[in-house]
């Protein structure tokens, strides 16, 4: 045998198998069956949806009429659930419904919520063709079978009935040893035709079904996803512009007054030189006081958004804080410009938070950053030839970084063996 | 001297413009942005200019832009450049297109009142005067540096020599004989492999230069 019937998951698939395996299988004889059963099926829907609406439409002025037309509408939402279940004899990989679960519990939760859903709308404008194609399956089956049926049990009808039938050539037929044979081997020749066919024609309807009424595979939540990244970087760009938004209203603002400050009260301090010790010596200390909160207030600025990254953009400014690296660093930026706002502040602080790790863990002599556009986005890599041994858990601030840059769809890779060396690495994609 | 003063704040332009006025210097003009303070400078010649980073329209470095251009255009005015911060990436390009009459300081600097009008001064002269916190960035480098075998003593004289200051004003400064400075400043030139020039501007300059390093 050459295949074998591992690996066969629905009738479709069946079709590879040679004819002695495809017999033994089930696939035939469920496909035959799922054929047969849709015309019953689909016929009782047709009768009950044509009730409903014909009484509903009649009755509708009496008030009652309206849950019949109701029910009309979701009578489409019924037969699916019954072609995915009858799905199950020809495809039993799972059949999910494409309806979600209403908000809260009871009918009229669950009415409303059916109502208002696409999926129970596309579902009632499949139902006809499900009617008629049930209709098709049904004749086919039966065609099929007849035929074969009839050709197989000529020997038969010859034995047991040889004068009864009207016609006169499968009269002949039936009467000569001979061609009796080569009938009953056309039948045979039929009999494996007719069970492919029969599979194959049930694995394209059971196609087409979970085509039309299955929800595809994490469809919903793929949209959800793209929808929630989508929502992250909006938040994270938010959040980007805030900071330096804050940090340009510090700047203008208290900054500028603090500096103001200071220059009058080195104003007095000149004017008080020859005053009274006691009043130089206070205004002496205001003078100290002020210049120490403006220090501060420049560090907290600086902290938010450094100036070098908001005036002139990522390389010059990674150039600086690997100009006051402990470890040596070679800079191998190639930046066509200005790169997005949240992109060159996660990449800014991405870097700056590596060469921390590199100047305090990695024991390295010679470390390397490099920027560069790569496809749509921007590569950012550390490369140290230290230690090596390093994990993103031990760094807290890295995880929160890596955070920062995968809201913005980028990822952050880390290797680093012991031994060394390590590569710190982030892709983050420049949006538009 | 006079002087021409480019800042956007009120307050600060209006703070610089009371000092210099209160010390008997002539402010020729108080402007608020590029424009005003390149016509200002052809109308009234000034002998300086103090000029902020951070002007309009872009808010981000027009200030030192316009201070690399006028220094081009008239290098005999002198040019002080404020910030609210201190770069040493701007110090360096500063120092790349101006080797004589500027200046780079921290805004606070203004509120010591004489030694601002000195360092005022000292570019109207043709000095250079870079911010002690430059030389602080600089000395905060790494083990890696030569800057590691100088002395605590030799770091203050380094960044004393960087504000543009001359040995017998280092001495004063750190209460110490001038010889001592003398010895402090060949000990550091030696430790960097420098050889020591004549002027105090060229001292920065070689410092700065150095620190900046050609092998990064």
């Amino acid at each position: 045998m050459a295949r074998s019937a591992a690996g066969v998951g629905n009738a479709w698939q069946a079709l590879r198998l040679n004819p002695l395996a495809l017999l033994r299988s089930p696939w035939p004889w469920r496909s035959f069956v799922y054929l047969l059963v849709g015309f019953p099926v689909g016929f009782a829907w047709l009768t009950a949806t044509a009730t409903a609406l014909g009484l509903g439409l009649v009755a509708a002025p009496l008030g009652i009429g309206l849950p019949l037309l109701a029910s009309a509408a979701l009578s489409g939402v019924a037969l699916a659930a019954v072609e995915r279940r009858r799905l199950r004899l020809v495809d039993p990989l799972p059949a999910p419904s494409p309806h979600r679960a209403p908000d809260d519990p009871g009918p009229w939760p669950w009415l409303t919520c059916r109502l208002r859903e696409g999926a129970t709308w596309v579902e009632l404008a499949c139902a006809p063709l499900l009617c008629v194609l049930g209709l098709l399956d049904f004749a086919l089956a039966v065609m099929l079978l007849a035929l074969v049926l009839g050709l197989l049990s000529a020997p038969l009808q010859a034995l047991l009935l040889p004068h009864a039938h009207q016609n006169a050539a499968w009269q002949q037929i039936l009467q000569d040893g001979r061609s009796l044979f080569a009938v009953w081997l056309v039948g045979l020749w039929a009999a494996l035709g007719t069970t492919y066919l029969v599979t194959a024609w049930a694995g394209l309807r059971g196609a087409l079904s979970r085509r039309l009424l299955v929800r595809p595979p994490r469809s919903e939540l793929r949209t959800r996803i793209v929808e929630l990244t989508r929502s992250r970087a909006r938040i994270v760009g938010a959040y980007e512009a805030e900071r330096r938004q804050i940090e340009r209203d510090l700047h203008d603002g208290v900054q500028q007054q603090l500096t103001a400050l200071i220059m009058t009260i080195g104003l007095a301090e000149a004017e008080l030189a020859e005053g009274p010790p006691a009043a130089g010596r206070l205004v002496s200390r205001a003078h100290r006081e002020a210049t120490q909160a403006l220090q501060e207030l420049r560090a907290l600025v600086h902290g938010i958004v450094p100036a070098l990254l908001a005036d002139r953009g990522l390389g010059p400014a990674v150039a600086a804080i690997a100009e006051r690296s402990p470890v040596p660093i070679h800079l191998d930026v190639d930046l066509p410009g200005r790169l997005p706002d949240t992109v060159e502040s996660a990449a800014y602080f991405f870097v700056c938070e590596g060469l921390t790790n590199v100047a305090k863990h990695s024991r390295a002599a010679q470390a390397s950053v490099t920027l560069r556009q790569l496809g749509g986005g921007l590569l950012v890599e550390i490369r140290d030839d230290g230690v090596g041994g390093a994990s993103a858990s031990a760094s807290g601030g890295l995880v929160g970084l890596a955070d920062r840059v995968s809201a913005l769809g980028g990822v952050v890779h880390l290797s680093s063996p012991p031994g060394g060396p390590s590569v710190l690495q982030a892709q983050i994609p420049c949006g538009s | 001297m006079r002087v021409v003063i480019a800042e956007d704040s009120v307050l600060l332009r209006e703070g610089l413009a009371e000092i210099l006025a209160r010390r008997d210097h002539e402010v020729a003009a108080a402007v608020s942005d590029v424009p005003g303070l390149l016509a200002s400078v052809d109308a009234h010649l000034p002998d300086v200019v103090i000029v902020d980073v951070r002007l309009p329209p872009g808010y981000r470095d027009e200030g030192l832009q316009a201070a690399v251009k006028l220094h081009r255009d008239r290098p005999e005015v002198g040019i002080l450049v404020l910030s609210q911060y201190v770069e040493q990436t701007y110090a360096t390009e500063l120092l790349e297109v101006a080797t004589s009459g500027i200046g780079y300081l921290l805004k606070d600097r203004v509120g010591d009142v004489v030694e601002f009008l000195d360092a005022l001064e000292k570019v109207a002269g043709g000095g250079v005067v870079i911010d002690p916190e430059v030389v602080r960035q600089l000395l905060a480098r790494g083990s890696h540096h030569p800057i590691d075998q100088l002395t605590p003593r030799e770091r203050e004289v380094l960044a004393l020599m960087a504000e543009g200051r001359s040995n017998v004003a280092i001495a004063r400064r750190l209460v110490v004989t001038p010889a001592a400075v003398i010895k402090h400043v060949g000990n550091i030139f030696g430790k960097l492999g420098l050889e020591p020039a004549e002027e105090d501007h060229r001292r920065v300059l070689a410092v700065l230069a150095y620190l900046k390093g050609p092998t990064r």
